[in-house]
């Protein structure tokens, strides 16, 4: 092929790099061989510090150091050649042509006929055929989305309004220890999960013990009260106890204010009354937490006298009322 | 150089014709593909130029950097809840349980070398990628960009803003710390909260109630690394694609039209400028990571359910529904052996659900209304749509506002007031302060509307006075800055000619060939 085929297709026709009636440009259209210098020692630097940070890595420096020489390093690289693009680079403005995305009329037509007009022949002449296949496909997608849901999890059954906590389940704390009648003073608080949960030896707790059995104990006074009629022998020596799980979203109801006797919820600020049964005094919380019935078994432990009496935590569809 | 040696080069480049090597791959790639005749016009695409027409680049940049600091992570982070006790260089962890996700995460920030840099520089970048949709996002609404033909890109959009919170929710949950983990017990108790599905939805996907059998990690650092990444990239490809198809949007201006577009072209110039941007946000992650610290799980400790700290705030992009989930009243019905929690349902499932619901069907709401049936190309100022730009302020003053009423308890302690007073005081706001800053904007846009020269500069006068005493203005001349002449665009031509500097000056553009600008140098 010689030179002479060799012509672009378009007229050459000298590129601006940039207008000097630009307004944008300014100085930099007026002295590109300045811009050029300055754009050679950005990227010098820049090179100083991408260097730095290979340096910094081999020899395992501080992460800020590492950190600060790259970003740097990409900054400068970057922004050379920014400027490189803006400074010396054809500005323009130049022009494209929007071409009309839409077809014609004819080809319009054309399309929605092969569309409609072979359907009619080939689909709706085999009005059962095509129904078949829909059920079938329609039935295949059903099936197929059993092993994808199915499979995931097991049904939930009524694994949502039961706990561990059985009639005559010892309190422990995180440690495993049981609760006596002298464990906490008046005043005090402390988290407790049923014995059998907590492992004394390891300290490990299981995912249940800590999820859904959480349960806060607090010894609000130095004799039983009554939270709400009915309750009069839950609180014995003045311990009273709740699911840890507020009623809103789940969350630890973890604060205490020993002052006002509120458990108060970090998460969105329900505030739970111990005193009187929990009830939500403020805060998005519907419900009071579940209260649990104490009591002491022959050796003196603390212990649940019954479940509790309603499912734990945050409301769902299939909750019953009480 | 031996004489034969010369002739066989000349020889070669003779063979390879005037474009050399280039040419040659050219011709090869085009002799099997077909590719001159496009890529020469994609070479020639015109990317009009302004400021905000950047920030949907700084999404995509922050894409890239979250793909390369995420597959060095992926190497050392370990999908699990598995109990350890964890020894290593963190010191007041050793000898606590801990699960595998946390103590790798700990691990990746202390023993991992540059490890605890790449993690900041992937959750900035987190960050920097979800404000960045959203910003740009703002930009196409006020602006009309969305507007026919570009309705489905505005959808495929608000799809990836969906995902990329999700994705950074996900993200933000797996290193299995206590701030985290109790964020994904409060989603748990949000998908639980929905009726007839929630509890199917919560055992099947958890493995079984809160926190299930351990499935929860694994499965969501799939999701994480897999397939909402791999979702993005095919709806960004979607979303670049139809802008190269349907060709950028511009503002109005001299030679601008419906039927053009403006700008410099794609190569080299936009090219360079673009990749230099690459590289200047890939920096400033770089630059938060080394320096702002951010999510130091070590300090939290390793999620246990019945442990919880003060102040528990999500990431910055969950705020607004942490926002609409406080001040909410606690309406919980319960009858006929159900439970429907309106207190979790209403502000977390439904409100969001509707507010996406809204922003995609924008476009189809605004065409009903306005009857507008039209192709656009050319940009609206926000001024001159006051309506639109009305319900966008207003959704932006509810959203602000939600987000404000996430930290309740934060502004109540530093303020020193009852968080009660706090409470209502956003119960309230949240529907009078877009009200407000609705009828404010739209007063605002129409008072623009008819002032004379909005946006320009003013022009300073002379006071003169006549030797009778006379006073008289003179306007003095325009600053270089006010007479923002546009030039006449031109097509691309093929060649770039730099001629040499030859006498120290640069020749004035008069001297250029017609319809030419050239820089001499």
């Amino acid at each position: 092929m010689s030179d002479g085929d060799r012509q672009p297709s378009r007229t050459r026709v000298p590129m601006p790099v940039a207008a000097l009636s630009d307004p944008h440009m300014g100085d930099a259209a007026k002295h590109p061989a300045r811009v050029e210098k300055i754009i050679a020692a950005v990227f010098l630097l820049a090179i100083v510090f991408i260097s730095l940070f290979g340096a910094g890595y081999v020899q395992n420096w501080k992460p800020w150091i590492l950190g600060g020489t790259l970003g740097v390093g990409l900054f400068l690289l970057g922004f050379g050649l920014t400027a490189w693009g803006k400074y010396l680079m054809p500005q323009g403005p130049f022009v494209e042509e929007r071409h009309t995305l839409a077809s014609t009329a004819e080809e319009r037509d054309a399309m929605s006929a092969a569309l409609v007009e072979r359907s009619a022949v080939v689909v709706k002449r085999r009005k059962m055929l095509g129904g078949l296949f829909a059920l079938g496909a329609g039935i295949f997608g059903v099936v197929a989305v059993f092993p994808l849901l199915r499979s995931l999890g097991p049904l939930p059954g009524d694994s949502l309004d039961v706990t561990d906590w059985r009639k005559g389940t010892v309190l422990v704390d995180s440690n495993g220890r049981p609760v006596r009648r002298d464990t906490l003073v008046v005043g005090g608080i402390m988290t407790v999960y049923p014995q059998g949960q907590v492992n004394a030896l390891t300290g490990f707790i299981t995912d249940n013990g800590q999820a859904v059995d959480q349960t806060v104990l607090i010894r609000v006074s130095d004799e039983p009260f009554t939270t709400v009629p009915g309750r009069e022998d839950w609180t014995p020596d003045g311990y009273v106890a709740y699911s840890k799980l507020c009623t809103h979203l789940g969350c630890p109801v973890g604060l205490y204010e020993q002052q006002l006797e509120l458990l108060v919820c970090p998460c969105h600020q329900s505030m739970f009354n111990v005193r009187d049964g929990a009830v939500p005094q403020f805060g998005p919380a519907p419900r009071p937490l579940p209260q649990m019935h104490l009591g002491y078994n022959d050796q003196g432990y603390l212990i649940a006298m019954a479940p509790y009496d309603q499912p734990v935590g945050p409301g769902f569809y299939e909750r019953t009322t009480t | 150089m031996s004489d034969t040696a010369a002739r066989t080069k000349r020889s070669t480049k003779a063979a390879m014709g005037p474009f050399g090597q280039v040419g040659k791959i050219v011709d090869e790639l085009d002799d099997r593909l077909g590719v001159a005749k496009g890529g020469r016009v994609f070479l020639d695409k015109i990317f009009p130029d302004h400021w905000s027409f950047m920030l949907g680049e700084i999404s995509l940049y922050s894409f890239i950097v979250l793909l390369a600091t995420g597959i060095f992570l992926s190497l050392y982070f370990v999908p699990s809840t598995q109990q350890v006790i964890y020894h290593g260089s963190y010191q007041p962890l050793n000898g606590q349980w801990v699960s595998e996700a946390y103590r790798s995460t700990v691990s990746i920030s202390f023993d991992v070398r540059g490890g605890l840099l790449v993690r900041q520089m992937h959750h900035w970048a987190a960050d920097i990628f979800t404000g960045s949709i959203i910003v740009h996002m703002a930009r196409i609404f006020f602006t009309g960009a969305f507007r026919k033909p570009r309705e489905l890109n505005w959808l495929i959009g608000t799809t990836m803003l969906i995902l990329a919170i999700l994705e950074g929710f996900i993200g933000y949950s797996l290193p299995d710390d206590l701030i985290s983990g109790t964020g994904l017990r409060i989603g748990y108790s949000i998908a639980e909260s929905i009726p007839f599905v929630g509890s199917y939805l919560v055992t099947f996907l958890w493995g079984g109630q809160f926190p299930g059998t351990g499935i929860i990690i694994p499965r969501f650092f799939l999701i994480h690394v897999l397939i909402i990444p791999l979702v993005l990239l095919g709806l960004i490809s979607v979303h670049l694609g139809l802008l190269v198809r349907q060709k950028h949007t511009q503002f109005a201006g001299e030679g601008r039209t419906e039927h053009n577009v403006v700008g410099s072209p794609m190569f080299p110039t936009f090219m360079a400028k673009t990749t230099g941007f690459l590289f200047m946000v890939t920096a400033a992650t770089a630059l938060l990571g080394a320096f702002v610290q951010i999510n130091p799980i070590w300090q939290f400790g390793s999620y246990d359910a019945s442990k919880i700290s003060y102040a528990v705030q999500p990431d910055w992009y969950m705020g607004w529904l942490d926002g609409a989930l406080r001040i909410m009243p606690s309406w919980e019905f319960a009858g006929w052996g159900h439970t429907i929690p309106f207190e979790v349902l209403l502000p977390a499932v439904v409100f969001p659900g509707l507010i996406f619901t809204i922003a995609m069907l924008w476009p189809a709401l605004e065409r009903k209304v306005t009857g507008d049936d039209e192709l656009h190309n050319l940009l609206d100022r926000p001024r001159d749509r006051p309506k639109r730009t009305a319900a966008g302020a207003a959704m932006f003053a509810l959203l602000f506002t939600l987000f404000g009423a996430s930290s309740t308890d934060v502004l109540a302690n530093f303020f020193h007031i009852s968080l009660n007073e706090v409470l209502w005081f956003f119960r309230i706001a949240v529907f009078v302060i877009p009200v407000i800053a609705g009828l404010v904007t739209y007063q605002l846009c129409r008072e623009m509307q008819g002032v004379h020269g909005i946006g320009k500069r003013k022009r300073s006068v002379i006071v003169q006075r006549s030797p009778e005493g006379e006073y008289s203005t003179v306007p003095t001349p325009p600053r270089p800055d006010d007479v923002h002449t546009e030039l006449d665009p031109e097509p691309v031509p093929v060649r770039i000619d730099i001629e040499p500097l030859d006498n120290g000056g640069p020749r004035e553009p008069e001297s250029s060939p017609t319809g030419v600008r050239q820089v001499t140098r």
